[in-house]
C-alpha cells in the first residue's frame, strides 16, 4: 500500500505481466498484477476479482465464473459425465495424459469446460464458462461435445445461451479433432441463430485461436470484459510475422470495439444486469392486440386461420 | 528433368543426374547406351518407390509444401474448363490468397473455392505465400451463398500454411470471418466436397473446409497447428517439428484411421509433382464420382447428414478413466 504512489507514476507497459497468469493466491491478501496494490482477500472476491484500485480484471476460472452469474438456485450441470481420451497417444515433454491427469488434480475439473443449466434473474437460461487453469482453456473433444449438449438444450427448452470464454485456442494435443471442434460448436450455434434462440457470447482475458475463431464471435450480441485479450493470431506470432512493433492496446477489448468486432465491453459487476437486460428485450414477445378470448367471443368462423397464429406466438411467450 | 528434389530424396537426385549426364553423353558420342539408361531408369524408379513406401509425417509435409507442388490453380487448369475468376469480397478488398469461380466440371458447372500460392517470389508476395486475409473468406463466403442459390456444387482446395497473422488481419476481424464460415458452411444448401490438395493449416484452412465430402492428395497434411508452431510451444524449439508431426497425425493415414476423412486420392509416385496430368487425372475421378452421389441428394438430406458428420467429430468417454 505504501508503494502505491509509485506505481502510478511507472507506466503499464514497463511492469511485468508474467505475474497476471496466476488467479487468485492463497492467503488473506493477494498483489493486483495490473496495478500491485495489496488488496484484502475477501474484499476483492466480494468484489468480483477486479481489483478496486485500479479496474483491472482478473482471470478467474470457469466454475467461478458461472457461480457469480447465474442464481444460486436450480443449477444442473451439462455433460459433466464426459471425459478426455488420449486419441492420438500423444507425448511431447510430457504424455498427454500426464498433462490431462495433471490439470484434473490442480482445477478439480475434468476438462476446459463447464455448462450449466441454470437462471439469470429467475429466467432460465444455458451458460458455458471456459477454464483457462485447464490447459489454457483450450478446446478438444470434450469442451466441444460439452458445448454443443448446452446449445441443444438451449434448443430444446428454447431458451437463450450465454457463454464466457477464455482460451488460448484448439488443443493441440488432440490435433485435427480439435481443430475439427471449431466446425462442430460453429454449426451448433448456426442451428441456434436459425431457431430465434438468443446467443450472448462474454469474452474474457484471453480469448486467442479456434476458439476466438468459433464460438466468441458468433453472439447475436458479443460482449468483452475490459481490456481483455481477444484475437485470432497470438500478438507474438504477429510480431515476428510482420516484424514490427505492434501498436499500443493491440487485440485488446478497446481495440475489438473501435474496429466493429464486438458491441460492447461490459465491466464484470454489471454482467448480470446488462445480460439480463439483454435478454429480456431479445426474448420479449409482443403480446397479440387480439387476444384468444376476444377471438372466441366475437370472430368465432374465423378461429381457423386466426387460431395457429395466436397459439404459436403465446406458446413462445410462454416458454420460461 | 529440374525437379527440386528434397533432402530425403537425395539418392534419387543422384541417380537421376547420372541418367541426365549419360543421356548427353550418348547424344553427344552417338554411342548407344540407351541400354545402361533404361537399366538405370528402372533403378531409380524402385528406389523411389521404396523410399515412397515409408514416408515419414515430417516427409510428407515437406512434400506437401514442395515448391513445384500443384496448387489450386493448377487443377482448375488441368481438370475443368470455362473457368471464369470471380473476385472480392465486396466490402473491402479481392484477396489474392483465395481464389474462386464458376467453371464447368465435364459440362456441369460448379463454383471452386481454393487457397492459392505463388510460384516464384514476387508471385510469392502477390499470394501471401496462401495466407488468407479476413477478406479472403468474406470472398468465400460470397461465392458460397452465390452457389447456393443457383444449386451450383461448391468444390473447395485447401492448401495453406495458416490464417495470416497480420495487424490488418486482426483489425479487420480475422477470427469472426473464420468463425462465420465455419457456421454459414455447415448449413449451405448445396453439396460441397472439400480437397486437402496440400497444406491443411488450421482455422485458415477449415473456413473453407465445411462439407458433405473431405477428400485429402496422399501427400498432403491437415492438423491444427504447423508442425513448427506445434514443436515452438510444446518443445519449446521450432527445431523439433519432425517430432510434433509425427505426434500430431497429420497425415491422410492417420486421419483415415480417426475416421476424419473419406477418401485418400492417391498421388503418382514420387508426388503429385512427378506427373502432373496423372494427378489431376485421380483428383478429377475421385470429384465426380462423389458429385454423381450428392447431387442426387435432396438440399435437407444433405444438411442433415452434414450436420451428423460435425456433431459425431471428437473422442471421449462417459465412464471415468482419469478420475
Amino acid at each position: 500500500m505504501t508503494l502505491s504512489w509509485f506505481h502510478k507514476l511507472v507506466p503499464s507497459k514497463i511492469r511485468t505481466e508474467a505475474s497476471s497468469k496466476s488467479t487468485v493466491p492463497e492467503g488473506l491478501w493477494c498483489k493486483c498484477p495490473s496495478c500491485s496494490a495489496i488488496l484484502y482477500k475477501a474484499e476483492l472476491e466480494r468484489n468480483l476479482e477486479v481489483c478496486p484500485k485500479c479496474n483491472h480484471h482478473m482471470r478467474i476460472n470457469g466454475r467461478r465464473r458461472l457461480h457469480i452469474f447465474l442464481d444460486p438456485e436450480n443449477r444442473r450441470e451439462i455433460g459433466e459425465a464426459l471425459r478426455p481420451t488420449d486419441p492420438l497417444k500423444f507425448k511431447d515433454s510430457k504424455k498427454y495424459k500426464d498433462r490431462l491427469l495433471q490439470a484434473q488434480k490442480v482445477t478439480g475439473e475434468k476438462d476446459a469446460l463447464i455448462v450449466m443449466h441454470g437462471a439469470l434473474k429467475n429466467k432460465p437460461l444455458v451458460a458455458a464458462a471456459f477454464d483457462f487453469d485447464f490447459m489454457g482453456g483450450s478446446m478438444g473433444s470434450v469442451v466441444g461435445e460439452r458445448f454443443v449438449r448446452g446449445v441443444n438444450v438451449s434448443l430444446e427448452n428454447r431458451i437463450p445461451l450465454v457463454t464466457f470464454t477464455a482460451s488460448g485456442g484448439a488443443r493441440m494435443q488432440e490435433s485435427l479433432l480439435s481443430l475439427f471442434q471449431m466446425a462442430k460448436t460453429s454449426a451448433a450455434l448456426a442451428r441456434l441463430a436459425d431457431a430465434g434462440i438468443p446467443f450472448i457470447s462474454v469474452m474474457t482475458d484471453p480469448t486467442m485461436g479456434g476458439v476466438s475463431a468459433s464460438v466468441a464471435m458468433l453472439g447475436d450480441i458479443n460482449i468483452a470484459e475490459p481490456n481483455a485479450l481477444i484475437g485470432f493470431a497470438g500478438p507474438r506470432v504477429i510480431e515476428q510475422t510482420v516484424r514490427e512493433t505492434l501498436p499500443e492496446g493491440f487485440q485488446r477489448s478497446e481495440f475489438l470495439q473501435e474496429h466493429g468486432a464486438i458491441d460492447m465491453i461490459v465491466d464484470r459487476r454489471e454482467l448480470r444486469d446488462r445480460i439480463a437486460c439483454l435478454l429480456s428485450m431479445l426474448t420479449y414477445v409482443r403480446q397479440p392486440a387480439i387476444t384468444l378470448e376476444s377471438v372466441l367471443e366475437t370472430e368465432p368462423i374465423e378461429i381457423e386461420t386466426a387460431l395457429p397464429i395466436t397459439l404459436e406466438s403465446r406458446a413462445h411467450s410462454e416458454v420460461e | 528433368m529440374d525437379l527440386n528434389f528434397l533432402d530425403f530424396e537425395q539418392p534419387i537426385s543422384e541417380l537421376e543426374a547420372k541418367i541426365e549426364e549419360l543421356r548427353r553423353v550418348g547424344f553427344d558420342n552417338e554411342i548407344n547406351i540407351s541400354e545402361e539408361i533404361t537399366r538405370l531408369e528402372e533403378k531409380s524408379r524402385k528406389l523411389t518407390e521404396s523410399i515412397f513406401s515409408s514416408l515419414s509425417a515430417w516427409q510428407i509435409s515437406q512434400l506437401s509444401r514442395h515448391p513445384q507442388r500443384l496448387y489450386t490453380l493448377d487443377y482448375v487448369d488441368l481438370i475443368f474448363e470455362d473457368f471464369h475468376e470471380l473476385h472480392g469480397d465486396r466490402g473491402f478488398a479481392d484477396d489474392p490468397a483465395i481464389v474462386g469461380g464458376l467453371a464447368r466440371l465435364e459440362q456441369r458447372p460448379v463454383m471452386i473455392i481454393g487457397h492459392q500460392k505463388g510460384r516464384d517470389t514476387k508471385e510469392k508476395i502477390y499470394r501471401n505465400f496462401g495466407m488468407p486475409r479476413p477478406e479472403g473468406y468474406r470472398k468465400a463466403l460470397r461465392l458460397m451463398h452465390l452457389a447456393e442459390r443457383f444449386h451450383l456444387p461448391l468444390l473447395c482446395f485447401i492448401d495453406t500454411p495458416g490464417a495470416y497473422p497480420g495487424i490488418g488481419a486482426e483489425e479487420r476481424g480475422q477470427s469472426e470471418a473464420i468463425a462465420r464460415n465455419l457456421a454459414e458452411m455447415s448449413k449451405l444448401k448445396t453439396s460441397v466436397i472439400c480437397t486437402v490438395i496440400g497444406e491443411g493449416g488450421s482455422g485458415g484452412a477449415l473456413a473453407i473446409g465445411i462439407g458433405d465430402r473431405l477428400l485429402m492428395l496422399q501427400y498432403s497434411t491437415y492438423s491444427v497447428i504447423s508442425p513448427e508452431g506445434c514443436a515452438s510451444i510444446l518443445w519449446k524449439s521450432a527445431d523439433k517439428a519432425e517430432l510434433a508431426a509425427e505426434a500430431m497425425g497429420i497425415t491422410c493415414e492417420r486421419l483415415e484411421a480417426l475416421g476424419l476423412i473419406d477418401e485418400i486420392v492417391p498421388e503418382p509416385l514420387g508426388g503429385a509433382h512427378r506427373d502432373r496430368g496423372a494427378a489431376a487425372g485421380n483428383l478429377k475421378a475421385a470429384l465426380i464420382k462423389h458429385l454423381d452421389v450428392l447431387e442426387n441428394e435432396l438440399p435437407e438430406a444433405l444438411i442433415a447428414n452434414r450436420y451428423q458428420r460435425l456433431m459425431q467429430y471428437g473422442a471421449y468417454d462417459e465412464t471415468s478413466l482419469f478420475s
